[in-house]
């Protein structure tokens, strides 16, 4: 158990700044996901935290203690790489007892603990293994039993799914988010996918080009994006641009009242948010192509200028190709100059030609 | 079905040919030495020795120069091989590991030894030794023949360590590992195959090496590769000259089955860049 305090953290490579002014405490027990795409600066965030990287400005404190000048074996993290990283001349016991014997543990120690972790990964039994006999999953639990053997205060995981398949990513992380809850170890992880962000995190913290987007719990960082990014970023999203006038959105097919002052705005809606309904005669978009999901059929709607919007809507005949609907706005969000102005339902919806307008959708 | 079975029964003739080619030429010439070497009698126009023996080998083992040339060689390829992994080996890591002004043009610097024509090189060196007084000694030797392992011993190594995987030595310092610990339990275990081979090139190469040996050690230091072209140019009996080669072969064959056993091929590999 401990509490992880980052303040004011920068880092620069030559003339690019990879985190730039970086603040997050992590309480007690607790699993933040730092979430981004590729360069947003959240391994290297990870990276300062394990001390593989020196941070160029701020402070990193670990119950209260700085430990921006400990070398990582100095350091009380445990780090899971992405590439598992197991010592391939050495079997699942040695690598996991490394760092016991490194500490100068007794033999039993060594070997009850080794034991009792490979228990708590499920993978009794496998002691005498060499790594390449093991599957990329159980290759992942043995990195994590490495790590959580020498009892870490804080437990970075670096995308530690990336490398798996889709089911074995569902299954592992599940399991992992069981055995940090059942040790309540900090933990910091990295990830770039919103599914396990928002399956795993108790808080997300969204970063792009070194900057926080958003700090805030999933729900809040789905239903309630800060910015017109985070709205793109996790999940899917209908982003459209236009002007408010009158306190009308409009767009081509589409318009929404919106209780908010004149100019120029985001809408943002989610695909379960935007309900279609059959339309008699022209209606505002034309279905250019469902996918069945099993669970949900996704639709995809063309607007009469042409671009597409996304609804999430239940299976159904209804939804064919070539088909003219109507939509059904639910929850939307407003965003100008990049922060959140409106959430909630539309005051009045109508459907009415519209000027020029841009629609975009990053669904 | 009929396809299936058509292709399974293809013969490869152009690989057959090749394979044929490529082994006559590489197994006929040391059959024909190797038979020399146990032939007493053997003469034209029988295609097989009249008679076999081993007299040669007798006489040529009771030559006290015979085992001085081999425990000398052995001597020389030990001490060479090991200064030279001493040297070359940080050099190596350095090369792999850190970046310093001058890196590439030091690291490419390393294969001028083989860029040019070796027995001008010699020349040059071997005038620089006789001011030193070197020529006709062992250290003078040993110092030509580290010139010809370098090569090996920092390009195959660095290749080496560049292989081995920077997390797994990130892992090691996350689980409580000071630089030296993992350089020990980590770098040097997964870089060890490919730098065995380094050695073993480096040691066999040394083994076998005539021009700087002939060259620097003439006349005090006589190796076995500089007996064996003395025996071949000096005497008329062929079967000396053919006995020693087979005693060369020795370090050879022992060094590749050490090779196969210990390292495998893939080591090899590994260590020019595949």
């Amino acid at each position: 158990m401990a509490r992880l305090e980052i303040t004011g953290v920068s880092k620069q490579f030559d003339t690019t700044t990879a985190v730039a002014d970086f603040t997050l405490e992590v309480d007690n027990g607790e699993l933040v996901c730092l979430l981004g795409p590729s360069g947003s600066g959240k391994s290297t965030l990870l990276r300062m935290v394990g001390g593989f990287e020196r941070p160029t400005a701020g402070s990193i404190r670990i119950d209260g203690e700085e430990i921006i000048h400990l070398p990582p074996e100095k350091r009380p993290t445990g780090m899971v790489f992405q590439s598992h990283a197991l010592w391939t001349h050495m079997n699942v016991f040695k690598n996991i007892a490394f760092g016991l014997r490194l500490h100068h543990a007794p033999r039993d120690e060594i070997r009850r603990r080794v034991e009792a972790v490979l228990e708590l990964v499920g993978l009794t039994g496998y002691a005498s293994r060499l790594t390449h006999q093991l599957s990329g999953g159980q290759q992942q639990r043995v990195a994590l039993a490495r790590s959580l053997v020498l009892e870490p205060k804080i437990l970075l995981l670096d995308e530690p799914f990336a490398s798996l398949d889709q089911h074995l990513r569902e299954r592992l992380r599940e399991d992992v988010r069981d055995i940090q809850q059942r040790l309540g170890i900090t933990t910091l992880f990295v990830t770039h996918g919103q599914d396990e962000a928002l399956a795993m995190a108790d808080r997300i913290v969204v970063m792009r080009d070194g900057r926080v987007e958003q700090v805030g719990p999933p729900s809040e960082v789905y239903r309630a994006p800060a910015t017109p990014f985070v709205a793109g970023f996790i999940g899917q999203m209908n982003l459209l641009e236009g002007i408010i006038d009158t306190q009308v959105f409009a767009c081509p097919g589409l318009a929404a009242r919106i209780p908010i002052a004149d100019g120029p705005a985001t809408l943002a809606v989610r695909p379960e948010a935007l309900g279609l309904s059959p339309a008699q005669g022209q209606g505002m978009g034309i279905i250019h192509r469902a996918v069945d999901y099993g669970s949900h059929v996704m639709i995809d709607v063309e607007l009469p200028d042409g671009h597409r919007v996304k609804s999430m809507m239940p299976e159904s005949d209804a939804w064919t190709a070539g088909r003219p609907v109507d939509f059904n706005v639910g929850t939307i969000l407003a965003y100008r100059d990049n922060v959140l102005i409106y959430r909630g339902a539309q005051v009045e919806e109508q459907s009415r030609p519209a000027g020029r307008r841009a629609v975009r959708s990053n669904a | 079905m009929a396809a299936l079975s058509s292709n399974r029964q293809r013969i490869d003739w152009p690989g057959i040919v090749f394979a044929m080619l490529l082994s006559t030429a590489i197994i006929l010439p040391l059959v024909v030495v190797g038979t020399w070497a146990f032939t007493e009698i053997w003469r034209y126009p029988a295609v097989v020795p009249q008679q076999f023996g081993l007299r040669f080998w007798n006489q040529t083992l009771s030559r006290s120069d015979v085992w001085g040339a081999l425990t000398l060689s052995l001597q020389l390829s030990t001490v060479v091989t090991l200064l030279s992994a001493l040297i070359c080996l940080p050099a190596a890591y350095a090369f792999a590991r850190l970046n310093f002004p001058g890196r590439n043009i030091l690291f490419f610097s390393f294969l001028a030894g083989h860029a040019f024509p070796k027995f001008g090189l010699l020349i040059a060196i071997a005038a620089i030794f006789l001011q030193l007084n070197l020529i006709g000694t062992f250290w003078g030797v040993v110092l030509i023949q580290l010139v010809g392992t370098l090569m090996f011993m920092i390009w195959i190594p660095v290749a080496a360590f560049q292989g081995v995987d920077r997390r797994m030595e990130e892992a090691a310092r996350d689980a409580g590992a000071g630089p030296l610990r993992v350089f020990w339990s980590i770098t040097l275990p997964q870089a060890g195959p490919t730098i065995v081979a380094a050695l073993l090139l480096s040691f066999v190469g040394t083994f076998y090496e005539t021009e700087g040996a002939w060259l620097i050690g003439a006349p005090g230091i006589r190796t076995m590769p500089v007996l064996m072209i003395s025996f071949i140019n000096n005497q008329m009996v062929i079967q000396y000259g053919a006995v020693l080669s087979v005693l060369l072969w020795v370090p050879s064959f022992i060094a590749l089955m050490f090779a196969r056993r210990v390292i495998g091929g893939s080591a090899f590999a590994r260590g020019f860049g595949a």
